[in-house]
């Protein structure tokens, strides 16, 4: 990976330059990376939300409840798409491993924050402050800025970034004194 | 994420793809060896009715080629971004695609009314046809596309219920006839190639 890291610099300055949505929390040794809501449709009585939780310890943590005020309702939920192209969305009761040392992305298609009975329609630009609950690292309230569903390119953005940062905390340092 | 993790999600991905459509074509196709030779059966006889209030049938779908998608408006992932992703892929063709059309079928007409399907498909697009039956409307259309259905209950005292469904765009020909589908995982550059094989097709 070292090779890549003047691209991956290059990357990182771009992505905190252009987008202002690839932002970071952390609470003890995890790392909230880039939590999004996609705006729903105006009437729609459901949003999802996103984010990559990186796990830096060597314990496994798990997010294991989500709070809001804007939803009834807030759960993690899995969607899979089996075979036969049939979507199956569940709540997952005990929550999501964050394994030690591992990295988990709630995106579309996988894992998400489903927030049912919104009562308050979240609006692109906006920023919705949501708690999560980890079973060891405890509560944090984190601030998911809300884009356009078809905004996917920053999610790609994050990606690349959090690719080559794995090795490399420094750079991540930099970063987050520069927002 | 590593590279090397990213590749294996990578991975993982193309070989969903690619069940995906093979799952497609042999369960539509009503066997592998068939597959090849028969026309697949998708498409076929349904009354159901616009979010202005006009109905349409498989009459309507003659004549220039048209997107089938199945979906409900409780649906905050797959539904969403599929119908964000039609709406790109029509910018992208631009003058390419004006003639096709993009139907959004609704599995759960209990909650969505002709209203709330008009407002959730004009987000995307106005050119998104929202498509609405009564129960055995919807189950009739369902059949035609050989799309899966189903009402799961939650037990959390809500009354709130989830809706499985199929989540392939079907591509329909301008004869009325099944081309192909996209699949969830499907790239934009992916999809948008499919739909213009679809266009010089129809």
């Amino acid at each position: 990976m070292r090779f890549l890291r003047p691209f991956a610099l290059v990357l990182a300055l771009v992505a905190t330059a252009g987008v202002a949505s690839a932002h970071e929390f952390e609470i003890g040794d995890l790392e909230l990376d880039h939590p999004w809501i996609a705006e729903p449709p105006p009437g729609a009585p459901t949003a999802a939300g996103y984010l990559e939780i990186t796990n830096e310890s060597d314990t496994a943590d798990r997010l294991i409840a989500v709070r809001c005020v804007f939803a009834e309702k807030a759960e993690v939920h899995e969607v899979t798409i089996d075979a036969a192209g049939t979507m199956q969305m569940r709540p997952l009761p005990e929550g999501v491993e964050i394994p030690a040392g591992g990295t988990v992305s709630l995106a579309r298609g996988g894992y998400h924050l489903m927030f049912t009975h919104v009562a308050e329609r979240p609006v692109a630009g906006d920023m919705i402050p949501v708690t999560l609950v980890f079973e060891h690292a405890g509560e944090i309230d984190v601030m998911f800025s809300v884009q356009k569903p078809g905004m996917q390119d920053d999610d790609h953005m994050d990606d690349h970034m959090d690719m080559d940062m794995d090795g490399d905390h420094t750079m991540e340092m930099d970063m987050e004194s520069g927002q | 994420m590593t590279k090397r993790r990213l590749l294996v999600a990578l991975g993982i991905l193309v070989l969903a793809a690619a069940l995906g459509i093979a799952a497609l074509v042999v369960h539509y196709g009503g066997g592998e060896q068939e597959a090849a030779q028969q026309p697949i059966d998708i498409g076929g006889p349904f009354t159901m009715t616009d979010q202005n209030g006009v109905t349409v049938t498989e009459q309507d779908l003659l004549g220039h080629p048209s997107l089938v998608f199945f979906g409900y408006t409780f649906c905050p992932d797959v539904c969403p971004s599929t119908l964000a992703e039609i709406a790109s892929w029509l910018d992208t063709l631009g003058d390419e695609g004006k003639d096709l059309a993009v139907y959004f079928v609704t599995v759960d007409p209990a909650r969505d009314t002709a209203e709330a399907l008009g407002q959730y498909v004009g987000y995307f697009s106005p050119r998104i046809v929202a498509l609405r039956g009564n129960a055995n409307q919807t189950a009739e259309i369902a059949a035609s596309y050989k799309a899966y259905y189903k009402r799961i209950e939650m037990d959390d005292g809500t009354g709130d219920y989830l809706m499985d469904h199929t989540a392939a765009v079907y591509l329909m020909k301008s004869d009325g006839t099944f081309f192909d589908a996209i699949t969830f995982t499907a790239t934009p550059e992916e999809a948008v190639a499919k739909l213009r094989r679809l266009l010089a097709a129809s």
